[in-house]
């Protein structure tokens, strides 16, 4: 009980002082908006923040999908999945919102990735709307379905990786910069890596709800498994 | 014609600089309370939901600065670090769930502090 007290007064004092750090920063600091501005016509996109993202400062966010597959891959690594209960004839509401969502879902990626170009959207935005279509799916009891594509789910999942560095291995052959695209043809080279990224982004995120990898037991694990599916 | 993301916060003509500090703030509160629940909690559900708790603090005091830079166009950088940052965190959250569920399976439970 003290040592709650104790953390608890610790917290306080490190929210106090973190509040004070906070508090003391100057009221209207430029940070980076000019700068980024300023270059915004040569990055070959007009929103800033994908500017940002796939031309400054690129390198993040090829280490970021790097990330991803890191981490579905050490989740794979660390445990099998287990096949939700398919239940789907108990819900027959939730098969009829699917035949409606998913296809309205995969659209609605699609136009967050063009228009990441121009607005507020792209990759990440895009991939998290995949992300959650597939874990619906699974929610559906469809999940066998999915993942019966195994080789083709295994492709998806390193396509942002394997785009993201050929693009920079070209670009340097280009140019001889790490992600310095030539000249004027920025937004062609960041909408291929957007549209690769997107894909492994959104299985990134919804395989990890799976929470393993898939085993290898398929449609005839039910004879000797009955009771995963109790 | 450019297409920005207007900060959430409110309009950038009429809120006062100072107002978006009320957020970094709230972010640093958001960091103590996780901070708290981290070292409190036994179990390592309770603290997964700890650190994530702390990540949203973090993104939303960068936010919150970044949306205090003159004119109408918020700070692009922290916007696109923070979109980084939570496709990392919920990354990093499926792996440590699946650490926990490992944990659980060698120990027979999720709380190491329990029989210590």
């Amino acid at each position: 009980m003290t040592s709650r007290v104790m953390v608890g007064v610790l917290s306080l004092a490190m929210c106090a002082a973190l509040g004070w750090a906070v508090q003391s920063l100057p009221v209207r600091p430029t940070g980076l908006t000019g700068a980024s501005l300023a270059k915004l016509p040569e990055s070959g996109v007009t929103n800033p923040v994908t500017a940002v993202l796939l031309n400054y400062r690129g390198y993040d966010t090829l280490l970021e999908v790097g990330v991803l597959l890191l981490a579905i891959v050490a989740v794979w690594s660390l445990r099998r999945g287990e096949w939700p209960a398919s239940d789907l004839h108990d819900r027959p509401l939730l098969m009829s919102l699917l035949r409606v969502v998913l296809p309205v879902l995969v659209l609605a990626a699609g136009y967050l990735l063009w228009i990441g170009a121009f607005a507020p959207g792209g990759a990440f935005q895009g991939g998290a709307l995949l992300g959650g279509a597939i874990v619906l799916v699974m929610l559906g009891g469809l999940a066998r379905r999915v993942l019966a594509y195994d080789r083709l789910l295994r492709a998806g999942l390193v396509l942002g990786v394997i785009v993201f560095a050929a693009v920079c291995a070209v670009t340097m052959l280009l140019t001889g910069g790490l992600l310095q695209f030539p000249a004027g043809t920025g937004g062609t080279w960041i909408m291929v890596i957007e549209s690769a990224a997107l894909v492994s982004i959104g299985l990134t995120l919804g395989l990890l709800y799976f929470g393993g990898r898939p085993n290898g037991d398929r449609l005839d694990s039910e004879h000797r498994r009955p009771a995963h599916h109790a | 014609m450019v297409i920005v993301s207007t900060p959430s916060t409110g309009d950038p003509h009429t809120m006062p600089d100072a107002g978006y500090r009320i957020y970094a703030l709230a972010g640093v509160a958001l960091f103590a309370i996780g901070f708290y629940s981290l070292l409190v909690q036994a179990h390592l559900l309770r603290r997964i939901m700890a650190l994530n708790v702390m990540g949203s603090g973090v993104f939303l005091v960068y936010i919150a600065l970044g949306a205090q830079t003159p004119g109408p166009i918020p700070d692009p950088v922290p916007h696109a670090m923070v979109l980084t940052g939570i496709v990392v965190s919920v990354c990093a959250t499926g792996l440590a769930l699946a650490l926990v569920d490992r944990v659980q399976a060698a120990a027979g439970d999720a709380e190491p502090g329990e029989d210590a």
